[in-house]
């Protein structure tokens, strides 16, 4: 299988996981996508350094896009690629990020360390203390 | 020093979000089980599938910018770093949000 093969099949046995699997339905989730969008942001910044500086290379028979060439950043934009990485890393990303996310609030469901709970801020007042 | 190159960019990846631990009190690394039983499987199905695509010649690193330390399968230390680096991240990232805007994530209570 190529890498654009793998990456629809992971985007969506993950979303299977989530919503059927293990049952977090984060995909249905404000928290879920506005976290997903800040991953998203940083994943196309230091993807581009591992792609851009070219430690990390990908063949053109496993993606859409050509053979990093051996001496030289790939195409930022175009030719398959986007922040100098394969659009197929989005796929990728999106896999992981969800895989790891459904886990954890997985766990947390089964009373897993459910605690402490995030927050808040250290500049909002909280509740609970009189701090 | 180019052999830092990889997880240079690792450690990049973690100090722009270890701070929220403290700054958000997303208590992240406060839940240790939780967060070990989130990477088990996480690091074991993404290595399958680095291992899959390293020896289909999908992808292939510069050896003279990661580690030069291997697990079996012939998939970089580096790599597995990353499987490990990339999910604390997201998660820091999605108690941060909750932090600030107090959204459910369905975990919140017993049998939510």
């Amino acid at each position: 299988m190529t890498y654009t093969q793998l990456g629809f099949m992971a985007v969506v046995a993950m979303v299977v996981v989530d919503l059927s699997v293990l049952r977090t339905r984060l995909v249905r989730r404000r928290v879920f996508w506005t976290s997903y969008a800040i991953i998203l942001f940083f994943q196309l910044l230091t993807n581009g350094m591992f792609t851009g500086f070219g430690i990390v290379k990908y063949h053109d028979e496993a993606i859409i896009g050509g053979t990093s060439p051996a001496t030289g950043p790939p195409a930022f934009l175009g030719d398959g690629r986007i922040a100098f990485a394969p659009v197929e890393d989005l796929l990728f990303g999106f896999a992981l990020v969800l895989m790891s996310l459904s886990l954890w609030i997985f766990w947390g469901r089964r009373g897993l360390d459910r605690t402490p709970h995030a927050g808040p801020p250290i500049w909002r007042r909280d509740d609970a203390s009189s701090n | 020093m180019a052999r830092l190159s990889y997880v240079a960019i690792l450690a990049f990846v973690l100090l722009g979000c270890l701070w929220l631990e403290v700054a958000l009190r997303t208590r992240v690394l406060a839940r240790p089980r939780r967060l070990l039983l989130t990477l088990a499987p996480v690091v074991l199905v993404f290595f399958l599938w680095d291992a899959y695509a390293v020896s289909q010649g999908h992808w292939w690193f510069d050896t003279e910018r990661i580690l030069g330390l291997y697990v079996p399968g012939s998939v970089p230390l580096d790599e597995i770093l990353f499987f490990v680096a990339i999910p604390i991240a997201s998660i820091l990232t999605l108690e941060a949000v909750r932090s600030v805007r107090g959204w459910s994530a369905g975990d919140e209570s017993d049998g939510s």
